[in-house]
């Protein structure tokens, strides 16, 4: 028995139980009560919905609008641009899903009160670009929020979810989750007939350019703690395009957003000498990745590619030129506001620096990688396709049905769907919650049941860190420094350096290959031992242990699916430098990885890409 | 910018402990005010910042990049609506900013239970809530067919 045996266990049984209260999970939990209307639907968080996951903040634009009904771009344009932009691989079917639906999540948006920016002239939404309309979106958050909220039977704020619970009845089923409160310490027990996993996908497992007070100033928040993937794969779900991270060039130190900056008040970069610098580049990015450089709009990782050899070449700074586009009051504003609606911190660094864009053109830097689902990137669950159109090696049951029977996800947890953005994601988790209570439907009475063995094991894992820390605590006078366990923030930073140095991460120009893989996989493997002596003071660090083994487990299929795809098919998101050049013959086609925890193997396969004719 | 907490103004009311998506803002137990435990954990998202009753959060530009000497303030009104920000420059220079956050009441969305309820049919067809209507197209739901995913095409 441990220490923290006697802790209280609460038992919450649900229809749908929605884990991630951010936008996915809002879209979610509102559409479930729509099609579950006696249903009792449950959506927990581990921070408050009102303001929790990547929009906390509050977005400037939404970037998934297809205008259908201004005939600004059909579902097809869509799929045709982000194919374009994930160099050939995406689950098409999947984008088309979410491109036919988004509109109508926009429009709801707009009537429960988002304030929409319009075009004087036209009286539509104004467009920062083809896919891109400019919000007041301080608020987009909040109202998401309350639509869940009014939908929901519960939401349980401060609760964080640290695994799934499977079915004793029947294999590969799952039956709900387990996770404790913050605040008090309770364990509490999910039992629920299908589960939509709408959790964050993944910051910091690099190690970022900012470096001690700065480090939490990372492109996507902090408290996206990889729990959309270590959960799924944890029971077992295949993944796919896990190799996909992300580079992303922003203004420095902030990474303050470019989109506006490029689309609407049409800035544009120079090297530090004030010359153009893509043109440059060209025949070399032609040379590894051979067409795809010809494609328009120029692929985001080419562009990335292009920037970091400038750089290397030794004409850095790259400056964003922003003084003439500046010199006009209203695109002014709309560059200030941009910032303080959806990333502050790049105003207070301006503002601290003396940097004001009318004056001074601001330097850009390309930001350490992350891996999510809902950018201009595609990891996470392989999941099947939409039931009326999606082929059959997409398809195994109900749409964003994981491989897990019962188990679904939406945003960052759902692979193969770039550019879906906080629109996109909260329109994928309406599909999934539509789904979902469809499978609950047929399941009639056959009801998933949880094995009291399995949550008091995890009981007893889920707290063991605290019991760690007040053992080992006593052998030592005070300080950080213990032989018998390491605390969250330590090994947080060896997991950001292991990534870092032999994962591809900003100390090696996102350099990586064979070798440095394979030992990048041992040093990983003995952290994962270390992690079982995790010490945590309280419960806040205990939230920071459990964040910690999400971010390590993904961190592990990210270096196996690096490993498995033998070729460099995003330059500027990473290289294999064995492997430098794009290669179709071998690899115009998804990587797929599937998790034994009994075993601790990794099954790596390929699965074919299908695309729409045009 | 990690936020901090002004001693003489904070009462230790917790909105910021409540809202806070990094779980960063505490109550000190010595002072019972509120605290950021763990700056380099902060995202400067201004959430904190934005539910103090009493303006008692502010924010410092991370030490390892911003030098001191400027400030970034905000004012959020729902019940007007808007939010207003105040940025002063390390030299002194201010800029001001208001925008609209809501064009509705807080508190009016309905629940999707208030529609009415979907047909048997409803569940078969690849329409959600508020479809097809709320596409603001003519001609419903755009579909694909399955001949139209080709296998393996570069």
């Amino acid at each position: 028995m441990g220490l923290f045996s006697r802790t209280k266990t609460h038992f919450v049984d649900s229809d749908v139980l929605v884990i991630g209260g951010g936008m996915a999970g809002c879209g979610a939990t509102y559409e479930a009560r729509h099609w579950g209307r006696d249903l009792k639907i449950v959506c927990v968080e581990k921070a408050n919905i009102e303001r929790s996951g990547a929009v906390a903040q509050g977005l400037y634009a939404i970037n998934c609008y297809m205008g259908m009904q201004w005939d600004e771009n059909q579902p097809e344009d869509h799929v045709r641009y982000a194919r374009n932009d994930l160099m050939g691989l995406v689950r098409e079917d999947l984008g088309y899903d979410i491109a036919r639906h988004v509109d109508s999540s926009v429009h709801k948006f707009e009537e429960w009160g988002l304030p929409m920016m319009r075009d004087p002239e036209t009286g539509r939404y104004l467009r920062e670009g083809k896919w891109q309309i400019m919000i007041h979106g301080e608020s987009y958050k909040p109202i998401v929020a309350e639509a869940a909220r009014k939908a929901a039977t519960e939401v349980y704020n401060r609760i964080m979810v640290t695994h799934l619970l499977m079915d004793k009845t029947k294999e590969n089923r799952v039956a709900g989750a387990v996770g404790f409160n913050v605040r008090t310490g309770d364990f509490y027990v999910f039992r629920a007939k299908a589960v939509i996993v709408a959790a964050g996908g993944a910051s910091h497992i690099y190690k970022p350019r900012a470096v001690g007070e700065g480090m939490g100033r990372t492109w996507y928040a902090p408290w996206s703690s990889a729990s959309a993937y270590a959960l799924p794969i944890e029971v077992g779900a295949k993944m796919t395009q896990m190799e996909n991270r992300i580079v992303l060039t922003r203004f420095k130190d902030g990474y303050g957003p470019v989109g506006a900056y490029f689309l609407h008040l049409k800035t544009y970069t120079e090297n530090a000498y004030g010359e153009e610098y893509e043109s440059t580049w060209y025949e070399n990015t032609k040379a590894l990745v051979g067409d795809y450089v010809d494609r328009h709009p120029v692929p985001t990782c080419l562009r990335n590619h292009a920037f970091l050899e400038e750089m290397k070449a030794g004409r850095g700074p790259i400056r964003m030129v922003t003084k003439e586009a500046f010199q006009d009051p209203h695109k002014e504003t709309v560059g200030w506001e941009n910032f303080l609606g959806m990333t502050i911190g790049q105003a207070v660094v301006w503002a601290s620096q003396d940097i004001d864009p009318k004056h001074t053109n601001p330097e850009l830097t390309t930001s350490e990688p992350y891996v999510m689902g809902s950018h201009a990137t595609c990891s996470g669950a392989w999941a099947s396709g939409p039931e009326d159109y999606a082929p059959d090696e997409y398809q195994w049951g109900y749409n964003r049905m994981m491989t897990v029977d019962g188990l679904f996800g939406a945003g960052d947890t759902i692979g193969g769907t770039a550019h879906k953005f906080s629109s996109g994601s909260y329109t994928e988790g309406r599909i999934a919650a539509k789904a979902a209570v469809n499978y609950i439907k047929d399941m009639g009475k056959d009801a998933p049941q949880v094995s009291e063995d399995d949550y008091q094991s995890l009981k007893k894992k889920v707290f063991k860190p605290l019991e760690n820390y007040e053992i080992g605590r006593n052998e030592i006078v005070g300080g950080t420094v213990s032989p018998s366990y390491i605390l969250p923030i330590q090994g947080l930073q060896r997991l950001e350096k292991i990534m870092d140095e032999y994962v591809g991460g900003i100390g090696s120009h996102y350099m990586t290959n064979e070798p440095l893989l394979t030992r990048g996989l041992e040093l990983l493997g003995t952290l994962k031992e270390d992690l079982e002596h995790l010490g945590a003071e309280d419960l806040h660090q205990l939230q920071r242990a459990w964040e910690l083994q999400h971010r390590l487990r993904a961190s592990e299929s990210v270096t196996h699916h690096t490993m498995f795809r033998k070729e460099t098919r995003w330059p500027g998101y990473y290289y294999r430098g064995d492997h430098m050049k794009l290669d179709d013959n071998d690899w115009h086609c998804f990587t797929l990885s599937q998790y034994d925890k009994n075993t601790g193997e990794w099954e790596l396969e390929k699965a074919p890409v299908y695309h729409i004719v045009d | 910018m990690p936020t901090f907490v002004y001693m003489t103004r904070c009462d230790g009311c917790g909105h910021c402990v409540d809202i806070c998506p990094s779980d960063i803002m505490h109550i000190d137990k010595t002072y019972r005010r509120a605290i950021n435990i763990e700056p380099n954990m902060c995202w400067e998202c201004y959430s904190c910042v934005k539910a103090c009753p009493q303006n008692a959060i502010d924010a410092r530009g991370y030490a390892d990049f911003a030098p001191l000497g400027h400030s970034v303030r905000v004012l959020r009104e729902p019940e007007k609506g808007t939010i207003s920000w105040k940025v002063k420059f390390r030299n002194g220079h201010e800029k001001n900013f208001v925008s609209p956050i809501r064009t509705t009441d807080w508190g009016t969305i309905p629940s999707p239970a208030e529609l009415p309820p979907p047909s048997e049919d409803d569940f078969k067809s690849q329409e959600l809530a508020h479809e097809p209507d709320a596409l603001n197209i003519k001609g419903g739901l755009p579909a694909l067919t399955p001949d139209q995913l080709k296998k393996g095409v570069v």
